[in-house]
């Protein structure tokens, strides 16, 4: 066998593949952009859910906004006390560690509850439903249940039961894409440690609200005189003051619309920082 | 003869079933006064107009009592003589609120005569003819309410030299815009002669689908002496025939650009109800405060082709028209294809109500939407030359910025696609909602640069 043939083919082969391999070493060492070690160490410390919930596109891209001092540490929030304690002693930046706040739908029109104007078959989606006449449910604030919300969700903590969309607070990581999801803008983010929620979002005056639904808040002001500042009234809307803890229960046994409501334990009497953002609502 | 056939085929086009025979042949009647009207500020494309009357006023048939608040606006009359009861929030067709000013009629009728007519407008002056129109709140009642001031007055750097009247209506039932033509030929003429001075053009086509022989016939009888380029174009029955991009194409094989107006091309599209109500406020003095809409379906006893006052409730038309034979399942107010479902009767009727249309059950089947099967029939329907299927697909993955890379803010929403697609897949809709998120994502974008 002539031999010959088979060593030129490799020979070639072998030296080509020889000279690529040298010219890419030399060029991995002399033409290398040199990367801020910090960058990856940042990215470590992040939770790496890649929710965006910081306004960056995922953990890698506010990895490097923090290190090149475009952001601040305290934006992320699924990352919790712990993660901004690593970012601010990795960066020697000063930060104050805020409570943690998960999202809230104020709605608890379900199907039984709320009335339904007309019957929807179309797109199976919030902002769509929304459009045909201005939504299937008789109240004009309430969830829609078409779980828009749930669909963007990072980590599966909405669960859409009996047209009604639910959030549970120990999964949820405080990235607001649900926010900028609904339609109605009924959902809230809340300190965690409080447990006394205004579940309506219905502005409209107390037999309107009633007539749509069953657990209305129809404005009468009573969690205002029993419950003291942890109440506030927005026109014929009764709100929660986060910053007054709720202590006594007689306001969520009063009220009439049965709209409040305590998920979880007693509130702490401290005092906690007010729920940052806009009332719901406000992005719409 | 003046008649031309159409220059070019549309690129895509579905035939559905007409339905036109149940009005086609009834005579546009006046509705007697309603107990009350609710008048939206709401009417048209553009800023709602801002309301400057209030609860207790006395007005007079067409006082103006809506503002144009801004330049794509137009003013809103009182439809009759009577008494304001409130200004309140009311809903809309789109179900959205929008304020709204309710009057209760006195009966009497008294004419505010605000607007002297001008008998003759050849010597009027275009500046004149221009501030009479936008007095009169005249805008475009095809279906979007684009106000016709603004569309009649194009910016110098975009000559204009072709006048078309849109005399389509490619919606299935709809018979009003036929009923308009058939009745008040002469006037839609003069109307035309009117815009064709405004604009300074030679051309004008007034284009017809050619299963309304009948509304062909009358115009050209209304034409018969008319000078220049005018002339009847008989489009071939097919949908969407009446979409003003559509139409352009075929009348004059000229295409707008993609987010173009059809001045880019030299070209404006009127309504003839539209050409209609700028005769009668030119030469009459009257705003616009009353419209032909044909109230029609199979479950309506009597379908008309009604001229009501604006503020009409739903309710009020179609008692007027006899009531429901047997159960609506859907209420549409305008078309099938491109109208608006509604969920009751308390909507009231605006200058672009064409129809209002009860569909029984027979006649809403209930599909389950189903995975694409890639079959490509809605490209080949979509006049606008989009993907359908490959734009729904991104929608329902709630990837809007690939959306907005096909161009869904092309889609004139037409409904060729869904009622062609074998997967009962809800395009529309799809491209409703993603129209919506990619304008509110263009709209952040601006606020925040």
């Amino acid at each position: 066998m002539d031999w010959m043939p088979v060593l030129i083919t490799s020979g070639t082969i072998g030296g080509v593949g020889l000279a690529c391999g040298s010219a890419l070493a030399l060029a991995a060492k002399f033409l290398s952009v040199p990367e801020d070690p910090k960058i990856a160490e940042l990215e470590g410390i992040l939770p790496g859910v890649n929710c965006g919930g910081c306004g960056f596109a995922g953990c890698a891209d506010y990895a490097k906004a923090i290190a090149s001092g475009a952001a601040s540490v305290d934006l992320c929030a699924p990352g919790g006390p712990d993660v901004l304690k690593k970012l601010a002693a990795a960066t020697g930046q000063e930060a104050t560690a805020t409570e943690k706040q998960v999202a809230m739908v104020l709605c608890q029109g379900n199907e039984h509850r709320a009335v339904h104007k007309h019957i929807y078959n179309g797109v199976a989606d919030c902002n769509a439903a929304a459009m045909v006449a201005g939504g299937d449910m008789l109240c004009t604030y309430g969830c829609l249940g078409y779980g828009s919300c749930a669909f963007v969700c990072p980590v599966g903590a909405i669960a859409i039961k009996e047209n009604l969309a639910t959030i549970h607070p120990e999964l949820c990581i405080g990235c607001k894409a649900c926010i900028k999801a609904c339609p109605r803008g009924i959902i809230r983010m809340v300190p965690e440690s409080r447990s006394v929620h205004v579940l309506c979002s219905s502005k409209d005056k107390g037999p309107v609200a009633k007539k749509a639904c069953q657990v209305a808040c129809i404005g009468c002001k009573m969690c205002v005189k029993l419950g003291g500042e942890a109440f506030e009234m927005d026109g014929f809307l009764a709100k929660r003051n986060y910053a007054i803890p709720a202590t006594s229960d007689t306001a969520i046994e009063k009220c009439p619309g049965k709209c409040i409501v305590k998920i979880g334990a007693s509130e702490a009497t401290t005092q906690t920082a007010p729920a940052d953002g806009a009332p719901s609502g406000s992005h719409a | 003869m003046r008649t031309t056939q159409a220059l070019f085929k549309l690129r895509g086009s579905i035939h559905p079933e007409y339905f036109k025979g149940l009005a086609r042949d009834k005579d546009i009647v006046a509705m007697p006064l309603p107990k009350q009207l609710c008048v939206s500020m709401a009417q048209h494309l553009g800023a709602p107009a801002k309301p400057i009357v209030s609860k207790g006023d006395h007005v007079l048939k067409g006082q103006r009592i809506g503002e144009a608040a801004g330049f794509i606006s137009a003013h809103v009359h009182a439809p009759t003589s009577g008494t304001v009861t409130a200004v309140e929030d009311g809903p809309t067709v789109t179900g959205t609120l929008a304020l709204r000013v309710v009057i209760e009629p006195d009966g009497q009728d008294t004419p505010a005569n605000a607007l002297p007519p001008i008998k003759d407008w050849t010597t009027a002056g275009r500046d004149t003819i221009l501030a009479r129109i936008a007095d009169a709140g005249i805008a475009g009642m095809g279906g979007a309410g684009f106000p016709t001031r603004v569309k009649l007055s194009p910016p110098p750097d975009k000559p204009i030299d072709t006048l078309i009247i849109n005399g389509a209506e490619c919606e299935p039932y709809l018979t009003a815009d036929h009923r308009v033509m058939l009745e008040r030929a002469e006037q839609i003429w003069q109307g035309c002669e009117i815009m064709r001075s405004l604009l300074g053009v030679k051309t004008v086509r007034i284009a017809i689908e050619n299963n309304k022989p009948e509304a062909i016939k009358a115009m050209q009888t209304a034409i018969a002496k008319a000078d220049g380029d005018v002339a009847i174009c008989i489009l071939k029955t097919e949908y969407p025939q009446g979409a003003e991009k559509q139409q352009i194409f075929a009348t004059t094989g000229r295409e707008v650009p993609s987010g173009g107006l059809p001045m880019d091309v030299g070209c404006v599209v009127e309504n003839v109800g539209t050409t209609y109500a700028v005769w009668d406020a030119v030469v009459n003095g009257n705003p616009l405060i009353e419209r032909v809409t044909t109230v029609t379906g199979h479950p309506v006893a009597e379908p008309r082709n009604v001229l009501a006052r604006i503020g009409t409730s739903y309710a009020d038309l179609l008692a007027f028209c006899g009531g429901l034979t047997c159960d609506a399942v859907k209420i549409v107010s305008g078309g099938p294809m491109m109208g608006i479902a509604q969920s009751n009767l308390e909507t009231t009727t605006t200058k672009t109500t064409s129809g209002l249309l009860f569909l029984e059950a027979s006649r809403v089947p209930e599909y389950t939407s189903m995975p694409c099967i890639s079959c490509g029939r809605c490209v080949v329907a979509c006049p606008m030359d989009l993907l359908p299927a490959e734009l729904s697909n991104r929608i329902e993955a709630g990837d809007y910025d690939a959306a907005e890379s096909l161009n869904i803010l092309d889609c004139i929403e037409c409904g060729c696609c869904a009622f062609i697609c074998p997967a009962h897949r809800p395009l529309v809709q799809h491209f409703k909602m993603g129209k919506s998120r990619v304008i509110l994502k263009r709209r952040q974008a601006q606020t925040k640069s």
